[in-house]
């Protein structure tokens, strides 16, 4: 009974991220703003997590600057982009379509352009080549040969 | 025409082969600095010493400059100081930004080991460390006479970086006035 009821609290469990409560914004939309925001955001140190997720002291204080700028009235591409000016496109885990990105974006597309245009020559190839028709002489040994 | 259908994939497959391979040297964590080719942002802070003037971004002009982000929590700082400490002597202008540190803490280090700063700025909050793009300590900037920032070292100086890289930038900078 009681090991159920334990399991029960599982239903309400939630995904923890590392926004401390002291960080939060008051307003809940700010704050729900912030957090969309800041899960786009790379942490610089620890490359692979977003600054929502990630408890390195950077991390945090990306979060507040963030915040601070969301508070002072700045729009969602205006706070973003803020942090952006300080430390590259890179920090953006969705890379935006810029020249050193053009391979990443339309290289698949590309890829798959070529392996179309590709497939598409071999059946149509295949598709031309017209039997040739056989001379007597071939007919004749066919004949013979269904004859046995 | 039919070639050229058997080359190109043999092609297209040596480039992205070259791509990886020089994908394998490239180091993620080294970010390029959005400062580069742009003046320093504007700052001015307190020395982390008792009785010392500190600096700000304006005093980085008239020739070129080392502004050194550290801290005394930073072990890679420790394995730089030496290093400071002759550029220091041998008269290259180092700034010391003291990052997300205690004042008192970092004033031990310099009482204990040396100070190679011709002065520090206390930057405990990061603030200043987020306006210059800092991830970690130790970073470097070389600042030029005219405030600009034209190369960040991202880890410590070792006398190898200094001999390859730093010492010959600074003498095109001074060079160029």
């Amino acid at each position: 009974m009681t090991r159920a009821f334990l399991l029960l609290w599982l239903v309400v469990a939630t995904p923890v991220a590392a926004v401390l409560p002291a960080e939060q914004l008051p307003d809940p939309q700010q704050e729900a703003r912030a957090r969309t925001i800041s899960r786009g955001l790379r942490c610089v140190q620890c490359q692979n997590q977003s600054i929502d997720d990630s408890e390195a002291p950077i991390a945090h204080d990306l979060r507040v600057v963030l915040r601070e700028r969301i508070a002072a009235g700045a729009s969602d591409v205006e706070a973003r982009d803020y942090i952006v000016q300080r430390y590259g496109s890179y920090v953006l885990l969705k890379p935006p379509v810029e020249a050193g990105t053009l391979f990443l974006w339309l290289g698949p597309a590309a890829f798959v352009a070529i392996g179309g245009i590709a497939a598409a020559l071999t059946v149509t190839r295949r598709r031309t080549i017209e039997p040739t028709p056989l001379t007597p002489a071939e007919a004749a040994r066919v004949d013979t040969l269904l004859d046995h | 025409m039919k070639r050229l259908v058997f080359i190109l994939p043999l092609v297209v497959l040596t480039g992205v082969l070259i791509a990886f391979a020089a994908g394998l040297r490239h180091d993620p964590s080294i970010l390029p600095s959005q400062l580069l080719n742009r003046p320093l942002p504007a700052f001015a802070r307190a020395s982390v010493q008792p009785g010392q003037a500190g600096f700000g971004s304006a005093m980085l002009r008239g020739q070129p400059t080392l502004l050194n982000v550290w801290a005394s929590w930073c072990a890679a700082c420790k394995y730089e100081h030496p290093v400071l400490m002759q550029l220091s002597a041998a008269g290259v202008p180092i700034y010391g930004l003291v990052w997300k540190d205690t004042a008192p803490a970092a004033a031990a280090v310099l009482a204990t080991s040396g100070n190679p700063y011709r002065a520090t700025a206390n930057d405990a909050d990061g603030r200043i460390g987020i306006d210059l793009g800092i991830v970690a300590a130790p970073e470097t900037f070389v600042v030029d006479g005219h405030g600009r920032v034209r190369y960040k070292q991202i880890g410590p100086i070792t006398p190898e970086v200094w001999a390859n890289t730093l010492s010959p930038l600074l003498a095109t900078l001074r060079a160029e006035g």
